[in-house]
């Protein structure tokens, strides 16, 4: 089987953010990175499908600054063949200019699958995946937690709210992968050796225009800080007093 | 203006709180901006139009009911070829979508074959005369971005719950129409819905969550947990993601950064100590509550009412207490 995994090259979550002067981006200074959440798990649901399938190929795929190579190593280091960086000065928030540069550049890849994780964690819109789908005219399954690929036919699962659905789908398909369905392996002291010496090719992203932009960007309103009312059971009553009177949600 | 379309979404022949959402956002852009009708789209097996009057009560002056023996489940190519034609037929302004899993897997369909941008999970909504200006959370709720969508239609999917479905009734015309594609042709084929309980609420749809952590020691402890939703009424149980890693609950409970990002009412915390990662997806919460045993834990940094001590005394005890002010 040959798979593509479109991974990207996000902010750690974990970090403070502060807003850069230009009001529409982060302040780059102190972030550091790593591969989005989701993208992981992708990764790992492709390696473990090269290893049951036989011979085949997983290439991980990412578009941005130079600094998502860090990323892409990683994900060879992780066991993917090869790597394939789409060069642009920034990553926009239009799924759809992204979706347009991934497409004209996985048409002809001849890939039995296109995985995406879920969303991203960063932009958290989810919409790349489908869209590229939809632009190669490939079938699409999104956020996927069980996924099982045989004979040229895949069955996943997907949660929904409060249920799920099980799906049939025939390969060549795009697949976003949710969380939880494999987690990803860490790479060995080898595997990120030999990933050093694994092909990675640039190419400039070939982005159209985009039609969704960021105006500003901001940091939420801070909660009130919050208050302790009191200890132990005997504070209930209190509780239940505020929460009715005051917050008025009982 | 041209007309509004809301994608109206059903499960099992009954229509979704998602559904209310949707055709409520709609109303409301068409009003704002003096655009004109709201339609609503509803896909479903024969007898899905006899719902629509209540989409009409949500403010459709039109609803087109797509009824197909084949359209019992969710189909992703059908609905996006139908709602594609649609919306090509018609000089719609925009078309609204909420980002429930299915909403999520549709609309940058439709996007895309209209070849339009979408902006999704959008947490508020202004159309404007050649464009949309929408917010969006974004960095695990960290950052808030406000985007500008050019295009038309303008495509949006709305956040689930961030809009209240507020009534204004009209009588909407319910027009029957095909699919724009036979069901059966379709390749990507959904088999089989499982509803995980016929009575359990979904975390996206309660007002009020309560939710466990690592404090409740056991996975039976989350008894506790339970107990409270139900004396609550009206109310999900959640949990953090160390609980739903350790298989005391299923990783469909997990909210946070890699699960479920919910805004309820009320969001009661047991034995929560709120890392980032839970944080992210439970911080929009109306009201918060937290109830853990070490005082500096971080979520009592952001709980309006917090009360440090044993849950096992505190939790009881406020059950009954709901219980009782329920039945007085």
């Amino acid at each position: 089987m040959k798979i593509a995994v479109c991974i990207k090259r996000v902010p750690d979550m974990e970090m403070r953010f502060s807003i850069a002067t230009d009001r529409k981006s982060l302040d780059p200074g102190g972030l550091k990175y790593e591969m989005g959440d989701f993208d992981g798990y992708a990764l790992e649901v492709a390696l473990q499908l090269a290893e049951k399938q036989g011979p085949g190929e997983v290439v991980v795929v990412s578009m941005g600054p130079d600094g998502v190579q860090e990323t892409l190593r990683k994900g060879l280091a992780m066991g993917a063949a090869r790597a394939l960086h789409l060069k642009s000065d920034e990553v926009p928030f239009d799924g759809l200019a992204i979706g347009r540069a991934l497409a004209a550049e996985l048409k002809d890849g001849n890939y039995d699958l296109i995985l995406f994780g879920r969303m991203a964690t960063d932009t958290a819109n989810g919409t790349v995946g489908p869209m590229v789908a939809e632009l190669l005219g490939l079938p699409c399954v999104t956020g996927i937690s069980q996924l099982d690929i045989a004979n040229g036919r895949g069955t996943a699962r997907r949660d929904l709210e409060g249920a799920s659905e099980n799906v049939q789908f025939p390969v060549p398909a795009v697949l976003t992968i949710d969380e939880g369905i494999a987690r990803p392996r860490l790479a060995s002291l080898k595997g990120i050796m030999a990933a050093k010496k694994k092909p990675l090719e640039i190419k400039p992203a070939q982005l159209g225009p985009a039609n969704l932009v960021v105006e500003v960007m901001e940091l939420p309103a801070d909660r009130p800080p919050g208050r302790i009312i009191g200890e132990g059971a005997d504070a209930v009553p209190e509780l239940l007093r505020l929460l009715q009177t005051e917050a008025k949600v009982l | 203006m041209g007309p509004i379309l809301a994608f109206a979404e059903s499960r099992k022949g009954e229509l979704r709180k998602v559904a209310f959402e949707a055709v409520t956002a709609a109303r409301t852009a068409a009003d704002a901006s003096s655009a004109g009708e709201v339609h609503a789209v509803v896909f479903g097996a024969p007898g899905i139009a006899q719902r629509a009057a209540a989409l009409g009560r949500f403010g459709a002056d039109t609803v087109f009911a797509v009824e197909h023996a084949g359209l019992e489940r969710y189909s992703p190519e059908v609905f996006t070829a139908t709602l594609a034609e649609r919306l090509k037929s018609g000089q719609y302004r925009a078309a609204f979508f909420t980002a429930s899993a299915e909403g999520r897997d549709l609309a940058p369909r439709v996007a895309a074959r209209l070849g339009v941008s979408l902006a999704s999970d959008v947490t508020g909504f202004e159309l404007q005369s050649d464009s949309v200006v929408v917010r969006h959370p974004a960095y695990t709720g960290k950052v808030t971005v406000t985007l500008r969508l050019k295009g038309t239609p303008a495509l949006i999917s709305l956040r689930p719950g961030f809009v209240t479905p507020a009534e204004q009734p009209r009588q909407a015309r319910v027009e029957s129409v095909q699919p724009a594609m036979d069901p059966a042709a379709a390749k990507v084929m959904v088999t089989e819905v499982s509803q995980r309980s016929a009575t359990k609420l979904d975390l996206g749809e309660a007002s009020v969550i309560v939710s466990g952590g690592r404090g409740l020691r056991a996975a039976e402890n989350f008894k506790l947990v339970e107990d409270l939703a139900d004396a609550i009424g009206n109310a999900a149980v959640g949990a953090t993601r160390a609980v739903t890693d350790d298989g005391w609950r299923p990783p469909t409970d997990q909210i946070g950064q890699t699960g479920r990002l919910v805004s309820p009412d009320l969001y009661i915390a047991v034995g929560i100590s709120g890392a980032i990662q839970h944080l992210a997806g439970m911080r929009t919460a109306k009201t918060i509550v937290a109830i853990n045993k070490d005082k500096d834990a971080p979520i009592f940094k952001i709980a309006d009412y917090g009360i440090v001590g044993d849950l096992f005394e505190i939790v009881p005890r406020l059950t009954a207490e709901v219980r009782k002010a329920r039945s007085s």
